[in-house]
C-alpha cells in the first residue's frame, strides 16, 4: 500500500518536474536561437552561455508586484485570479497522457510502473489529450474578460474563435492515424510505427499521410498560439492582448504553460507522425536502459520540433484575423477531411 | 445571396483609444477609433502630444541657432531636416554654397534618407509580427550612424549643417569607409527582401490594405513614398533640383496600385537609388572650401521664402517671412511630411480590421516629432 503511495508519488514529481524544467531551458534555447537567426548574440552573462538567465528571470518575475487593476472586483476578480491556474493546470493535465519512452514492464519496490513512461496507460489517450487541451481556451478567454481592459477582452475573444477553429482541423487530421493504428492509445500509436517498408522506409505516419501531417503541425502551431498565428497577444496591434493586466508570477504562470503547451504538441507531433520513441533498425534493448535509450531517442526527435517552432517564430510575419479563420476553415479543415477519406480509400484497398 | 442577418442580441460600436501609448503608434499618436467588432468604423488621429513650440522657438533665435531645433523634426533622418533649413535661409540671404559642401550635404541626406528607411522596414515589419528584419536592418543603421558620428559627433541630433555651407570638412578615411559601407548595403537590402518581398504572409498582409488612388494621394496633399506608391512620379529632387541633384543619376521609383505593399516596395527601392546617389558623388566630391563666405551675423531682407526638399517621408518645406534687416525670421512655418501624410489616415483604414490599422500606419512612416513640432 505505502510502496504504492510512494511510487505514485515518485511518478508524479519526477514527470512534472522534468516538465517544469524544460520550461527555462526551452526560453533559454527560445532567446539563444532568436539571437543566432538575428545576427546578435542573446544572454551571455549569467553563468556559461548564459544558461542561468532564465532562472534569474523566474527570480525577477517572482519578486515583482503583482498588480489588480483597479475596476476589478467581485466575481471579475476570482476569475481574474483563476484564469492564468487553469492555464498552467490544463497545460501540465494535458501532458500526463503523452507517453515519452518505452516500457519493457519496469518494477520500482515490486510495483510495475507502467505509469512513469507510458504515462497512466489510458487506452483512449488522444480524446483524452484533446478534450483537456481544448479546456485552455477558458483561461485566455477568462483573463481577457476579467482585465476589465478592450485589448485583452478582444485577445481573449480573437483566442476562442481561434482556437475553436483549429481544434477542428486537428482533430480531423488525427483521424487518419487512428484508423491506420486502430487505437486511441498512444502507445499503440508509436508501437505501429515501429519497422520499416522495403527495408529503408521507416514506417511512419508521416509518408503515407504528409497532408494529415502538415495540417496537424499548423493546427499544432495555432494552438499554442505562437507566431504566424499568435493574434490572441499580436503585440502590436493588442498590447500583448489577454495578459496585457498581468504580473508577475500570474504572467509567468501564463508564460510557462505556452512553453508546456509547446513541449505537448510537440511530443504529439512526435508520436502521432514520426514514429515516437522508434528507430527504424534499431532495437530497444530490455529493461531501465532500454527504457533511458528510447526516452533519449524521443527526446531528440521532440528537440527538433521544439526547436522548429522557435525557428518559425522568428521568421514569419503574422497573419491577419480573418486570414487566420480563412485559412483554418477553408484550407485545413477540407485538406484534414481529405487526408482521412484517402487513408480510408488506402484501407479499403487493400482489404479487397 | 440573402441580405445580412439580423442580429440576435443587441450590438454596439465600441469606442478604442489606440495610444497615445501603445507599441505600434510610433510615438505618442493616439488615434480614436469606433469598432464594429474588429472592423473599423471611424479613425481620427488625435496628435499634438509632443508639441513642443518649434516654429515659435525659431523666431527668436539666430537662423544658425535655429538649425539644432531641426534635428528634432524627423529625428531619425536628421541630415534632410538641416539641409531644408539651411536651403531656405540660403535662398533668404542670397548666399550660394560651395560644390563640396553640397556634394557632402547630399550625402548625408541620403545616408539619412537609407538609414530612415530601414528603420521604417523594422518598426512596419515587427508591426505585422515579423521580428527578424527589425535586428537586421538595426546592424546596417548603426553603421550609417557611426558614419554620422565620425563626421560630426553625434549620431541623430546632426546638426550638420550650416547656412552658407557645412560646419566641417569630411575627416581623413571618411569617403573610403563610407564607399564600403554603400557597397556592402545592396547585398543586406536583399536580405531583407528575402525574409518579406515573397512571403505569402507578408503580401497578404500588405497587398490590397490601405489603398489610395492617385487622385486622392494628390488631393490630400500626399508627398513622398505615399504619393508614389500610388503612381505618382513626384521628387522634390527630380522636379525642383536643389544642392547638385540635377548633376547625379537616378531613378524615381513608383508603384501602380497604392497599396501597402506597393509601398514597401517603392521604398526598399529607394534605398538603392540613394545607394547609387552616394556612389556618384562619393566619385566626384569636388575639392575646395565646405564653407562659403558668410557674415558673421546673418541679416535678411525683408520678403517671404519657401524651399523644400524631399524628405525620407515626403516634401519638407520651410518658410521664411522677414523683415528687413533682421536677424531671425518674423515667421516660420513648417510644412513636415508626415503631418499632412497622416490626414489620409481615416480614408486609407476605414472598413479594414485593426491590425491593418497598424500596416497603415506603418505604411505612411509618420514620425510625431515632426508631426507636432
Amino acid at each position: 500500500m505505502w510502496a504504492e503511495i510512494l511510487v505514485i508519488v515518485i511518478k508524479v514529481v519526477v514527470v512534472s518536474s522534468v516538465l517544469l524544467t524544460l520550461v527555462p531551458i526551452m526560453v533559454w534555447v527560445e532567446r539563444r536561437g532568436a539571437a543566432m537567426i538575428q545576427d546578435r548574440l542573446g544572454p551571455n552573462r549569467v553563468g556559461p552561455f548564459g544558461l542561468l538567465q532564465p532562472i534569474v528571470d523566474a527570480v525577477k518575475l517572482i519578486t515583482k508586484e503583482d498588480l489588480t487593476p483597479s475596476g476589478v472586483k467581485g466575481v471579475d476578480r476570482l476569475l481574474y485570479l483563476l484564469a492564468p491556474s487553469i492555464a498552467l493546470v490544463v497545460a501540465i493535465s494535458v501532458f500526463i497522457a503523452v507517453p515519452f519512452g518505452f516500457d519493457p514492464g519496469l518494477k520500482l519496490f515490486g510495483h510495475a510502473i507502467d505509469g512513469f513512461i507510458v504515462a497512466p496507460n489510458l487506452n483512449l489517450g488522444i480524446l483524452y489529450i484533446f478534450a483537456i487541451a481544448s479546456l485552455g481556451v477558458y483561461s485566455v478567454v477568462l483573463a481577457g474578460w476579467a482585465s476589465n481592459n478592450k485589448y485583452s477582452l478582444m485577445g481573449g475573444i480573437r483566442a476562442s474563435a481561434q482556437m475553436v477553429s483549429y481544434e477542428l482541423a486537428m482533430t480531423i487530421s488525427v483521424v487518419g492515424v487512428l484508423m491506420v493504428s486502430g487505437s486511441f492509445g498512444l502507445q499503440d500509436v508509436v508501437l505501429h510505427q515501429s519497422g520499416t517498408w522495403f527495408g529503408f522506409i521507416p514506417r511512419w505516419n508521416v509518408f503515407p499521410q504528409i497532408i494529415g501531417a502538415i495540417t496537424f503541425i499548423v493546427a499544432a502551431f495555432a494552438e499554442t498560439n505562437r507566431l504566424p498565428f499568435d493574434l490572441v497577444e499580436a503585440e502590436a496591434e493588442l498590447v500583448v492582448g489577454y495578459h496585457t493586466e498581468y504580473s508577475s508570477m500570474r504572467f509567468a504562470a501564463f508564460f510557462m504553460s505556452e512553453y508546456v503547451n509547446m513541449v505537448t504538441a510537440s511530443s504529439l507531433i512526435v508520436i502521432l507522425f514520426f514514429g515516437g520513441w522508434t528507430l527504424p533498425g534499431f532495437a530497444t534493448p530490455a529493461g531501465w536502459l532500454g527504457a533511458l535509450v528510447s526516452i533519449g531517442i524521443f527526446a531528440v526527435k521532440v528537440a527538433f520540433f521544439l526547436w522548429f517552432f522557435v525557428w518559425v517564430r522568428w521568421t514569419l510575419p503574422r497573419f491577419r484575423f480573418d486570414q487566420l479563420m480563412a485559412l483554418g476553415w477553408k484550407t485545413m479543415i477540407p485538406l484534414a477531411v481529405l487526408n482521412f477519406l484517402l487513408v480510408g480509400a488506402g484501407m479499403a484497398l487493400r482489404n479487397l | 445571396m440573402a441580405g445580412p442577418l439580423e442580429p440576435l442580441f443587441d450590438v454596439e460600436e465600441m469606442e478604442l483609444s489606440f495610444g497615445p501609448q501603445h507599441p505600434a503608434t510610433h510615438g505618442v499618436l493616439r488615434v480614436q477609433l469606433r469598432l464594429d467588432g474588429e472592423k473599423i468604423m471611424d479613425a481620427k488621429p488625435i496628435i499634438g502630444y509632443l508639441h513642443r513650440g518649434t516654429e515659435k522657438l525659431f523666431e527668436r533665435e539666430s537662423f544658425n541657432q535655429c538649425i539644432p531645433h531641426t534635428d528634432r523634426l524627423d529625428y531619425i533622418a536628421a541630415p534632410t531636416n538641416n539641409e531644408g533649413f539651411v536651403l531656405a535661409a540660403e535662398k533668404l540671404l542670397g548666399i550660394t554654397v560651395p560644390p563640396r559642401a553640397s556634394y557632402i550635404r547630399m550625402i548625408l541626406a541620403e545616408l539619412g534618407r537609407i538609414s530612415s528607411h530601414v528603420l521604417w522596414l523594422a518598426t512596419h515589419a515587427i508591426d505585422l509580427g515579423a521580428i527578424t528584419p527589425f535586428f537586421y536592418t538595426f546592424r546596417e543603421r548603426e553603421r550609417i550612424l557611426d558614419l554620422f558620428e565620425e563626421y560630426c559627433g553625434a549620431r541623430l541630433t546632426l546638426n550638420a549643417m550650416r547656412v552658407g555651407g557645412l560646419p566641417y570638412d569630411l575627416p581623413d578615411g571618411w569617403v573610403e569607409r563610407c564607399s564600403e559601407l554603400i557597397d556592402s548595403l545592396p547585398k543586406y537590402f536583399d536580405e531583407y527582401e528575402t525574409l518579406l518581398t515573397e512571403n505569402r504572409i507578408w503580401k497578404k498582409r500588405t497587398i490590397g490594405i490601405g489603398v489610395i488612388s492617385a487622385e486622392e494621394a494628390i488631393d490630400y496633399g500626399l508627398t513622398g513614398p505615399p504619393l508614389r506608391g500610388s503612381g505618382v512620379r513626384w521628387d522634390i529632387r527630380k522636379v525642383f533640383p536643389y544642392d547638385r541633384y540635377d548633376e547625379v543619376e537616378f531613378e524615381i521609383p513608383i508603384g501602380e496600385n497604392g497599396d501597402t505593399y506597393d509601398r514597401y516596395l517603392v521604398r526598399m527601392e529607394e534605398m538603392r537609388q540613394s545607394v547609387r546617389i552616394i556612389r556618384q558623388c562619393l566619385d566626384r566630391l569636388p575639392d575646395g572650401p565646405v564653407m562659403a563666405k558668410v557674415p558673421k551675423v546673418l541679416r535678411a531682407q525683408e520678403g517671404i521664402v519657401y524651399a523644400s526638399v524631399e524628405a525620407p517621408k515626403g516634401e519638407l518645406g520651410y518658410m521664411f517671412v522677414t523683415t528687413a534687416k533682421s536677424t531671425q525670421p518674423y515667421r516660420c512655418h513648417i510644412r513636415p511630411p508626415s503631418f499632412i501624410n497622416l490626414q489620409a489616415l481615416p480614408a486609407m483604414v476605414e472598413g479594414h480590421l485593426v491590425a491593418d490599422l497598424v500596416a497603415v500606419i506603418g505604411t505612411l512612416d509618420i514620425v510625431l516629432g515632426e508631426i507636432d513640432r
